[in-house]
This record gives structure tokens, sequence and C-alpha cells, in this order.
């Protein structure tokens, strides 16, 4: 007797053009759906067996170092597309960033969908295609996940979860508290590009501004990082709350202060016209694509160049150090030539009227 | 970038500030006996803490920071007065983003919004007039603030509605006039100030004349100042230099912009849709006469004061804030018995904590711990 063979044929696309309560039930439309628009797109053999869970053999896993990393992260971006991407590319770069930030490789991906009922079903295959395009780029594999459907207005359009599985490289102990003074803080880019994408591509401000985000998987840059730079202290990446929360973070946990150059510090013309008119700070806009490095001032060189010769650090920089003194402080040496604090913000930077 | 980076030249600040450090040696002012000057405009406080100005300038300088933050100066009764528009049924409340968190009595409208009151950030009353036009259904409510730099742009729209018919919408009126408040602080018998930085925005639109009687009759110096690092520094060699040569005038350094007559086209909106109120009360500063201004007669169905019944109330600042002496220039922001400890920008307690450009927040977080103790 034949096995009959798990994986359904492309040909059994379903033939609904929105997602309905019923997509949600458990039954075979969610079921369709599921085969639909996310095991097609991911197309591999845990997530194809849709058991309840993905068995990873831990042999495997302990080729690549000796520590897991497991990592969440919950997306609700609006809108879902912007230029440089869409949320199925966050969700996917974000989890692996955070992972990679920590010294791992990245191996494995959870995505958990909320869907508003009426979305379209194509914009949510074409955003399981972006979500299957990243993790190719990512090299890792989406092997687990859930749908649900819930009533208009529950939730906007479609929230995701991704949660990250992956493996810390043997011997390395990244951490902010192990900063020491003399160390050189870098960045791998112009700073600022998806928190000003979002801003304009909400249309609520009408400036057309030519800015895309720089949602991208780090794994491969941070993996030449490690090699060129072995001793470095401390990664991390500046999404929400920008640099300078990543910064104050750092400083704080290693209760010694930072210093920062704004000359130093690559921005984008276009981002930085964009935050002159909205009287906004690039230091605290998200950034998708982008990592800070600490690292021992002997390594800072390999490290820098290291990062330039990746596609994703050609604008790479040494924008500041870490210094003795105030504990817990990061201050700012200005193109003027003045000095300021640049402290945590309080909630959603609000522009300024006059 | 063009006409920004020549504007924040390292070389050329160096070059003005030891001009000015001439000047105050030539003044003869010192660190215990120094020339305190004003800046009377929040955006002026933003940039020499944004660029670390205040750092630069020889320790003979103090620098005063006034009442020219339009959010910071909103009393506790009119923020309460605009919670109870934005929460009455059918009300559609549009506001500019630095507005969400200044505290009421009860509430701020960042938490009126998320109990549920449909509040919605606007960057122009044109955006609140464009969102009634989409919401016909609804009374879209705009909360007009601000000097005389913004006022033109409210009455502008005021104007349009008005003849286009559009009978959803109204405007909660706060905005507040310069030169009434710059009047009552001169008059305030706790206040040395050697001269100020007068205003580049609101004198865009109003010119220099309005200033003359600083001049004339207080025999202050006054200089309207652009708003880049390298102007802010510029106005200051250029009060220094009249003390020094004991002149009191006015001045342009923002000539580039402003006008001597200011923008006549505004000034006839302003006119056309707008009356002074007999006296407008200022957080900090009490009732000022003649300083606001309302919604003519004429225009009265786009009064939002008039089209809903708003309480009106008069509530005290809250005792422990000494926003009131900072705008004065008699304490610094890091003297305020409150400043740090129960008002900070998570928890404001008066509204200089409120508005990045509220001398208290800009204190806080770009001199932040040094203001509170530590270390400079």
């Amino acid at each position: 007797m034949s096995v009959i063979p798990l994986r359904r044929p492309a040909r059994d696309r379903i033939q609904v053009p929105t997602v309905t309560l019923a997509h949600g039930g458990g039954g075979k439309a969610m079921k369709d759906l599921i085969d639909d628009v996310f095991v097609s797109a991911f197309d591999n053999d845990l997530l194809s067996a849709l058991d309840d869970q993905a068995r990873i053999a831990l042999t495997e896993l302990s080729a690549d170092g000796d520590r897991l990393a497991f990592t969440t992260d919950s997306f609700v971006v609006d809108p879902l597309f912007f230029p440089g991407g869409d949320i199925g590319t966050l969700a996917v770069c974000g989890t692996i960033n955070d992972l990679a930030v920590g010294g791992a490789v990245p191996r494995y991906l959870s995505c958990a969908v909320i869907i508003e009922e009426g979305m379209a079903t194509d914009v949510l295959r074409r955003i399981a295609r972006s979500m299957a395009e990243a993790a190719r780029a990512g090299g890792v594999k989406i092997v687990t996940g859930d749908t649900k459907v819930v009533h208009r207005g529950a939730c906007d359009k479609l929230f995701i979860t991704t949660s990250g599985v992956g493996v810390v490289r043997r011997g390395l102990q990244l951490a902010a508290h192990s900063v020491r003074p003399g160390d050189v803080v870098l960045v791998n880019g112009r700073l600022g590009d998806h928190g000003a994408a979002i801003l304009a591509a909400r249309g609520e401000l009408h400036l057309d501004a030519p800015i895309a985000s720089d949602c991208a998987p780090l794994h491969g840059l941070i993996a030449d990082l490690l090699a060129a730079a072995p001793a470095m202290r401390f990664l991390r990446d500046p999404t929400r709350g920008g640099i300078a929360t990543v910064l104050n973070e750092i400083a704080q946990a290693s209760q010694l202060a930072i210093e920062i150059d704004e000359a130093a510090t690559p921005l984008r013309e276009e981002v930085r016209a964009f935050c002159e008119i909205l009287g906004l700070d690039p230091l605290y806009l998200a950034n998708e694509g982008k990592v800070v490095a600490v690292v021992p001032e002997m390594q800072a060189d390999a490290a820098l160049a290291a990062m330039r010769a990746h596609p994703l650090g050609a604008d790479a920089a040494v924008i500041g150090r870490v210094v003795a003194g105030s504990a817990g402080r990061v201050t700012m040496r200005t193109v003027l030539g003045g000095r300021r604090v640049v402290d945590m913000l309080v909630g959603d930077q609000l522009p300024r009227i006059c | 970038m063009k006409y920004v980076d020549e504007f924040r030249d390292r070389g050329r600040a160096a070059a003005l500030i030891r001009e000015i450090e001439a000047l105050v040696g030539e003044i003869g002012a010192s660190p215990q006996r120094p020339i305190q000057l004003m800046e009377v405009c929040g955006g002026h406080t933003h940039s020499i803490f944004r660029y670390g100005i205040d750092g630069l300038l020889p320790g003979g300088i103090e620098l005063v920071h006034g009442p020219g933050c339009p959010v910071c100066v909103l009393p506790m009764g009119r923020i309460d007065d605009c919670v109870a528009i934005a929460e009455r049924p059918g009300v559609v409340l549009a506001t500019f983003g630095d507005a969400l968190r200044v505290p009421g009595s009860r509430k701020s409208l960042l938490q009126a919004k998320a109990e549920g009151a449909d509040i919605r950030t606007v960057y122009s009353p044109a955006d609140a007039l464009a969102l009634a036009r989409r919401m016909p259904e609804q009374q879209v409510v705009f909360f007009g603030l601000g000097f005389e730099t913004t006022m033109p742009a409210t009455a502008l729209t005021v104007l349009e509605a008005a003849q286009d018919g559009i009978e959803n919408f109204s405007v909660f009126c706060n905005h507040v006039t310069i030169v009434p408040t710059i009047k009552a602080i001169l008059d305030s018998p706790d206040l040395q100030i050697d001269g100020f930085l007068g205003p580049g925005h609101v004198s865009m639109v109003i010119g220099t004349a309005p200033y003359e009687f600083i001049a004339r009759f207080y025999k202050k110096p006054l200089v309207v100042a652009g708003f880049e690092p390298l102007d802010v520094l510029q106005s200051i060699w250029m009060v220094l230099r009249q003390i020094r040569d004991k002149r009191a005038c006015v001045e342009n350094q923002y000539a580039r912009v402003v006008g001597a007559g200011g923008n006549p086209a505004a000034l006839q909106a302003i006119t056309q849709v707008y009356e002074l109120r007999e006296f407008f009360e200022w957080r900090g500063l009490g009732s000022i006469d003649h300083s606001g201004v309302r919604i003519r007669d004429e225009f009265r169905s786009f009064d939002a004061e008039r089209r809903f019944a708003v309480p009106g109330a008069s509530i005290a600042d809250p005792k422990a804030c000494q926003c009131g002496e900072v705008l004065k220039g008699v304490i610094k922001p890091w003297q305020c018995k409150v400043f740090g400890t129960s008002c900070t920008p998570e928890t404001p307690v008066g509204a200089l904590m409120v508005s990045s450009e509220g001398a208290c927040a800009a204190y806080y977080q770009y001199g932040g711990r040094r203001a509170r103790g530590g270390a400079a």
C-alpha cells in the first residue's frame, strides 16, 4: 500500500478572494488556507508534516555551537507594505537579527498570524512569499505556525509573531556589562531609514520622501564581523528607540559612559532632510538592518574592515567610544563642537509645532 | 545639506565664540555677575540644547529660557476644556502632537484618547479641515494653539471653511500673542534680564516694529534671531555688542526670513478672523491682559467654545510646580523643587517638562544628569 503524500499539489489553490472567520475555524477551510498560503510558500518537510510541533535533532543543532538561543517578537507595522519591504520581511528579518546579535547562528522560526476577517487572500499570499524569501536569504526554515482569524476591528489587518531558535557559537560571551573603557562603538551603515520610511509611507505627512526601509537579515554580516573581531564585547540591533536607546542600555548595563560624534554618525541625506522638516532626531528613529558593535580598540580596524567588505556594511563607521566617567550617561559631540546628553526617549517622538 | 550645513559650521562657531568671550571681557561680566539673556522662543531653547551651545558660551553669560513654548504655557483649565470637548460623542479632536501629553487637572488628551475619545494628530489646521470634509457625520474640532507663527494658518483655514460652507468644523482657539507677554515679564519685579533674543518665526509674521517699546521704554536690547546654531551665536554677539556700547535697540539677525513689516497677508488674515481677549491665563505666569485671541463674532459658528459649552474653569497650577519662576528666569529648571523627582518627562507636573521646547524637558533630556546634581 502506498503512502498518501502529505504535501498537497500546487493546483489546489483556494478560490475565495478574502479571508473569512471560517478560515479560523479549525476545519477544512482553515487547512486549505494554511496549505495554500503558508505551507506552499515556506516549503519544507518539517512544516509540511503539519504536526503540532516541529521536531529537531539535538545532534544537528550542536554542530553549530553549545547553547541554544531562543527569541520572540510580534509585528504590527502599519502600513503592511512599505518601500524596502513588508510586514513579512520584517517579521523574519527581525527575529533572525535578534538571534544573530546574540552571536547565534539562526536556524528555525515559527510563524503565528492573527488575521482580521476580510483580508484579501492575495495580499496574504504576497506576505507569505516575502517571508519565504527572507527566510531563504537568512538561512532559516519556518517550521511551525498558527493561524487565527478575528472579527473585523479586533486587530488591524494582520499581526505576525515569529519566534526563533539559533545556536550560539562556542566560546562567545557577548554581554553589555562586559564593555570596557576605550572600547570602540561601530555601526554598519546609515541610521534611521526604517523609521523614516514607515512615517513617510503612512502618507499623513504628505511628504514624498524617497526613503526605503533598511530591513535586512544581518546573520551574514555578523558572522564575518565575529570572525574578524573575535574579542567582540557586545552587539545589538537598534530597532525601536533607535541608536540612542541602545547606547543608553549599554551605558547603563556597564555603568560606563559613551561618547559619540555627531559628525561621524552616518545618515542618508534624505533622512536628514526628513528629520529637519519634521523636527525629529534620527538617533531615535528605528532601524531594521543595522547593528551596533562594541569592540576592543585593538580589533576595531578589523571589525570596521569586515563590516565594509559586506554588502550590508558599505557605509559602516566608527561613531564613538566607551569611556570611564559619569556612569550610564551617553553624550554627543555636536557638529558645532558643543556637547549634549543623549537620553532615552519617554514615548514617541512628537513633532514640534514651531 | 544646502542652506543648513552653512549655519552649523564648527570653525565659524569657534570664531564667534572667541568674539563673544572678548565682548564679555570688555563688559566685565563674570560667572558671579553674569549677563542674563532671555531667548523668548522655545525653538531657540531647543537649538541651544540640541547643539550644546550653552556649554560653549563663557561663564559670564547666563541664558534664561523664556515663555515662547506655546504648549508649555497652556493652563490646566484649558486642557480640561479641550478634554471635555474631545469626550463629547460625535466629536473628533484634531491636535498637534505636542499637546497630547500636557497634563490637565484630571487627565491629558493622551489619557482621554486611551479611554476612547477620538483624538487625531495632525500637522496643520488644513489637515483638520480635510478630516471634516471626509467625515461629514462628525464634528471636527481643531485644537488651535501657538503664537503669531501658527495663528495665520488657523485663520486661513477658518476663512476657507466659511467660504466653502463647512458646517462640521470648528476651532478651540488658544492662540496667544507674544508682545503683551514680554511686557508682563519686563514688568515683573523679580526679573533681571539684560537683553533678549527675539522670536524669529513670530517676527516673520509681525515684523520688528512691535518690539520697539522694549528698547525705547525698558532700555533693553533685542535681536530677532534665527534658529540655526550660528544664528543663535551671532544674535548673542549682537546683543552683547549693544550692551558694551550702552545702546538699546531692535536689531534683526534673521533678515533672510524676517522683513521689518512682517507678512501683510498673514497679518490681514489674523485681523479678519481674531479679536483680542480681555485677558488670557498662562501656566506659571497667571492672567495677562490682551495676551490671547478669540474668534470674531462674524465666524462664531467656527468657535468651538461657543458651539460646545465648555466648563471654562480656572484651575490653579499645582502648588509644588515652579514653572512660573523658571519662565521668568528667577530660578533654573533644576532648582525647582520637583524637577527630576516627581516632575519628569514620563510624569510631567508642569508644562515645561512636556514639550521638547520646554526648558525643563530640554534640561532633562539634553543636560539631564548634570542638571540633576551630577558632575558637569
